[in-house]
């Protein structure tokens, strides 16, 4: 079991990433993260100074589409797979004042 | 095996063109060795049987009234169900869009109904494409056709599985580390990776979005030069998408490459490799030998694999593939929260953050969870640099190494996998063990290249052996000819496992 990653970052990037976790899975997932984690690190074995990242192994430059109108979704097939709908509006739960 | 189901793609297509087989028949063939094997298989997360009946009369008519037919036209297709069918559902073998129905058909599938496929189903996958077993799942776990206590490889189970056991004819799958080629290999078919920007993602949903590719699986070479063909191309609705024609690959693919010369890269040949596949490849370089080809070393230095006194094995290049990877996963399914479509979880939810976070707690498998928590960890403030910004510059490393091997060849040959199909359960223990399954194959989706696998022959306990041929990019003609080359002169091809055979 490696200590890479501690419960309470576990807890934290759950909050980061939106997934509200248990305390059983918040522990076991500190173990799994952390020996990936500590995998990750065998790249520091490779000098990369002077290198240029790439994000991308075809480099392509800006891709500009033309102003033209076109088809688009109906409010209706747009809300479709919604879980709620009020009107032609996504439906929530309260927003403001949530953290 | 009945006598359609036993036809190649370009052979049935030939005899749809003629009228000696109807497209409705052809279907009717393969509905009938669905019913038979996919209780064994579990290869398909839905049977379009509607749709595809609809479709096939149309094709039947059209043939009627003289107007001209498709390269594809009557050809049961399955599609890996992360390609969006504004038909039937698109679950990603995923809770969370457990009853997604798309508004829009991606740009690979509308080309195949243009050249007039029949798409018959929807084909499991590890869920979001996030596997190499198909065990992640939510739906089911698919079985390998030639031992059904073993796995199909993965993410494209369902599709290498479909096409392996003559459940259709061919089929669509997404390869973001090797998820065509290595279920290619593990079921005994042909799968092939196009060049990164060959093929439209556009309605591919987003794993790896500089990773992705969406290619073939077929029964063999041929079969993949015709649907690599019909499915490549501009699209203006993926700006990734490259703006260069197409060549008409099934046309070229029997010409022979003359004085081919065939780079073995020294890294992918060590103490790591099961000695049965080293073998099988060895062989397999010896024939193209005997057969004129040069057979020379080559260096990929930043690929290398190794293993430890335990058998663990490592490569740069997988840790770099999962940064990449995950970093890309956890920004691309920041879109699924329970709002605009998917799960929502609600039960005693307060405010919106709660909501996303409920929801994708229900919705996302396991795995799906570690590689968006992965990914949030890399890109955080802290560790972007160590960790994301640093697989970015070795990611170059790797693709500089493969510009330097091609100097000296054509094509790479080498194994598609360290092992032949594993049990099912054997991995799903240990998620980095898993994640080694494809340490033959990531580095081609890190350099943006294509990789065709092809069945080598069995080993000693029967299973299928892939090999896979990797070229410099947009050569997708010259590893199918080579590929080619090698079903002509070894006699292997078309692999039929024993539960298709009856």
């Amino acid at each position: 079991m490696s200590n890479a990653i501690d419960i309470d970052q576990v807890r934290h990037i759950g909050v980061l990433s939106r997934i509200e976790l248990t305390d059983d899975q918040a522990r076991e997932l500190a173990g799994q993260l952390g020996a990936i984690v500590e995998y990750f690190g065998k790249l520091n074995e490779l000098d990369t100074d002077g290198v240029e990242p790439m994000a991308h192994a075809v480099e392509t430059h800006n891709v500009l589409a033309g102003d033209t109108p076109g088809e688009s979704l109906t409010p209706d097939e747009a809300l479709a797979n919604a879980a709620a709908r009020d009107g032609d509006f996504f439906k929530v739960p309260k927003v403001i004042g949530d953290s | 095996m009945n006598g359609i189901v036993g036809l190649s793609t370009v052979e049935l297509s030939g005899a749809i063109a003629t009228g000696e087989v109807s497209a409705s028949g052809a279907l009717e063939a393969y509905l009938e060795a669905i019913d038979k094997l996919e209780p064994q298989v579990h290869a398909y997360n839905e049977v379009l049987v509607d749709h595809a009946r609809t479709t096939a009369t149309e094709i039947d008519a059209a043939r009627a009234a003289g107007r001209p037919l498709g390269p594809l036209a009557g050809i049961p297709i399955a599609v890996k169900d992360n390609m969006c069918t504004a038909y039937g559902k698109t679950t990603c073998s995923s809770k969370i869009l457990a009853n997604f129905k798309a508004p829009y058909t991606a740009t690979a599938v509308e080309k195949l109904h243009a050249a007039g496929a029949v798409v018959i189903g929807k084909a499991n996958l590890d869920e979001f494409a996030m596997g190499s077993s198909t065990e992640n799942s939510a739906t089911k776990a698919t079985r390998n056709p030639w031992d059904t206590a073993r796995v199909p490889g993965g993410s494209s189970g369902g599709s290498a599985a479909c096409v392996s056991a003559r459940l259709a004819a061919a089929a669509l799958g997404s390869d973001t580390g090797g998820s065509i080629r290595q279920p290619a290999a593990f079921c005994g078919v042909v799968g092939l990776k196009p060049t990164y920007g060959r093929v439209s993602r556009y309605g591919l949903v987003a794993y790896g979005s500089s990773l992705d590719q969406i290619g073939p699986l077929t029964v063999d070479v041929s079969d993949a030069a015709l649907l690599t063909a019909v499915i490549a191309g501009h699209d203006t609705r993926d700006s990734t998408s490259a703006d260069r024609g197409v060549e008409d690959y099934l046309a070229e693919v029997d010409t022979p490459i003359e004085n081919l010369r065939i780079g073995l890269p020294d890294e992918f040949f060590t103490d790591a490799l099961d000695p049965g596949i080293g073998e099988a490849i060895a062989r397999a370089a010896g024939l193209y030998k005997d057969a004129g080809s040069e057979i020379v070393n080559v260096s990929l230095p930043h690929s290398r694999i190794d293993a430890d006194a335990e058998g663990n094995l490592s490569s740069y290049a997988v840790a770099c593939y999962y940064i990449v990877a995950m970093s890309e996963a956890s920004s691309n399914l920041a879109r699924y929260d329970g709002v605009h479509y998917g799960h929502r979880g609600e039960k005693d939810v307060e405010g919106i953050v709660e909501l996303f976070s409920r929801s994708r707690a229900e919705g996302f498998g396991p795995e799906v969870v570690r590689r968006i928590m992965l990914g949030t960890y890399t890109l955080s403030s802290g560790y972007y640099d160590a960790y994301y910004n640093k697989a970015l510059k070795v990611r170059r490393l790797i693709k500089n190494d493969f510009d330097r091997a091609f100097e000296k060849c054509d094509v790479l040959l080498c194994p598609t996998s360290p092992t032949t199909a594993f049990e099912i359960g054997e991995k799903t223990d240990d998620p980095l063990t898993m994640y080694l399954a494809d340490i033959y194959t990531i580095s081609v989706n890190l350099a943006g290249l294509p990789g065709v696998s092809i069945p080598v022959g069995l080993d000693a306990g029967g299973l299928p052996v892939g090999m896979q041929l990797i070229g410099p990019p947009f050569s997708e003609s010259a590893i199918l000819r080579a590929a080619r080359m090698y079903e002509k002169i070894s006699g292997v091809t078309r692999l039929v496992p024993e539960i298709a055979r009856t």
